[in-house]
């Protein structure tokens, strides 16, 4: 025989968990919708009324493995993450067209979101405001890019220094695709790890526009 | 008794010259076929694979490299696919002097020859898995300065980088990503795919014979060295 103070407690703590978890779903609905809005918000194109400012877009060159320095008056607006996306997003432009030297088809739609946070690995405290940018690649993006190893790395390197040229804060790039962890870009080059800007190949040259 | 003395006299001058005789170090070269089974890797001229070239350019090397005794160890055969942990594991159990990463692409020109982009670290025996390389980071610097001189020795273009290769960064062995692309004239234009067999060719002899400088290099015998004690 169950007393009946038992039964009581049961039945309320089984109440209990039947509500938080409805409470835990119901949060994580929101949470999804606001993400949601979040993308739909995100401006795919600088907005006309910005001002127009100088941006430093390191390009990829397929035929040398090098970087070069290309300078772009770009409408860019106030929030870093979203110049971020802008000048990254330009950049993915350049290799969309049909005369790069280093084609990737995709262009500015390729990069979904870039996130600044704090640094993690900012140890010796040299740059107290060290910043790490999470680059969110859609796999429309990764998927159509050419399989090779100085091709993706070419990619990875010229957004890594492409992102240090205009925030020189930013130390430290990781890269997600659709928002999660993938094992490398398009069969070589490893994304799980984190790139150091100081990494990238030396820059040759540089052009302005 | 004096008979029993005398056989340990000889059994102790025999072990003392076979002591001698042991620090004599086979020279081992690991070619890793980059890709395989459902893994295709890049897609070349003709529909043909990367993993294809890749394999036929291992095959090559290694009888090129057998021929001049030369000991090889592949970390495949046939189009089988391998996780890159295996890859490594084949080259870490291997002791190798040089451990080549064989690709392929259509994109650029020449050929690519990459490194770790780890920063270099003292080699030490029990390594992290995942950063193993970078004890081997200058040695496979060096590697890469051997194998550049002999291709542009050959009259090939070759461009040297840095890059992050989960194969690679595992490896505890002086190691290069070797990544053959088309062999372009003045203009830019192809004048040899990676698919083409006499390309494919003159490649893997330059290739072999830079091996046979790099054996002989200091560095490579500091490699082995450093292997056993770090």
């Amino acid at each position: 025989m169950i007393p009946r103070y038992q039964k009581i407690l049961f039945f309320v703590l089984l109440a209990l968990a039947l509500g938080m978890g409805g409470l835990l779903w119901h949060l994580r609905q929101r949470a999804h919708e606001r993400l949601l809005a979040g993308e739909d918000s995100a401006p795919t194109q600088a907005p006309a009324v910005a001002p127009t400012e100088q941006a430093t877009l390191e390009v990829a060159n397929d035929m040398d493995g090098s970087l070069v320095s290309e300078v772009q008056a770009l409408p860019l607006p106030a929030d870093p993450g979203q110049r971020a996306r802008l000048i990254v997003g330009r950049l993915l432009d350049l290799y969309a067209q049909a005369d790069a030297m280093h084609p990737v088809t995709g262009g500015a739609p390729g990069v979904a979101q870039v996130f600044l946070m704090p640094a993690p690995d900012a140890k010796d405290g040299s740059d107290p405001n060290a910043q790490m940018a999470v680059v969110n690649l859609t796999a429309a993006f990764a998927s159509s890019h050419p399989s090779g190893l100085e091709s993706e790395m070419l990619t990875v390197s010229s957004i890594c220094a492409t992102l240090h040229a205009n925030l020189p804060h930013v130390t430290e790039v990781r890269f997600l695709v659709n928002g999660e962890q993938r094992a490398n870009l398009a069969g070589h080059v490893d994304l799980t790890r984190t790139y150091l800007t100081t990494d990238s190949p030396a820059t040759t040259g540089g052009s302005t526009q | 008794m004096l008979g029993a003395a005398a056989t340990l006299l000889m059994l102790t001058a025999c072990a003392g010259a076979q002591a001698q005789a042991a620090p004599q170090q086979r020279f081992v070269v690991v070619l890793d076929a980059a890709h395989g089974g459902d893994d295709s890797g890049g897609r070349l001229t003709n529909g043909q694979m990367e993993k294809t070239v890749t394999l036929a350019l291992s095959v090559r090397l290694r009888s090129m490299l057998n021929a001049r005794g030369i000991t090889v160890v592949t970390t495949r055969e046939a189009d089988a696919a391998m996780e890159a942990d295996r890859r490594a594991g084949i080259a870490n159990h291997s002791k190798a002097g040089a451990c080549l990463s064989l690709h392929a692409t259509e994109s650029g020109g020449g050929v690519h020859l990459f490194t770790s982009s780890l920063a270099p670290a003292q080699a030490v025996r029990f390594a992290a898995w995942k950063t193993a390389q970078a004890g081997y980071v200058t040695r496979s610097l060096a590697l890469a300065g051997v194998l550049n001189s002999a291709l542009a020795g050959a009259a090939m273009k070759v461009t040297l980088g840095r890059t992050a290769l989960a194969g690679v960064d595992s490896m505890a062995c002086p190691a290069v990503a070797v990544e053959m692309a088309p062999e372009r004239g003045a203009d830019g234009k192809i004048t040899a795919e990676p698919t083409d067999a006499d390309y494919q060719a003159r490649v893997v002899a330059t290739l072999a014979s830079a091996l046979l400088a790099w054996r002989a290099n200091p560095q490579q015998d500091a490699a082995q060295t450093g292997a056993r004690q770090p």
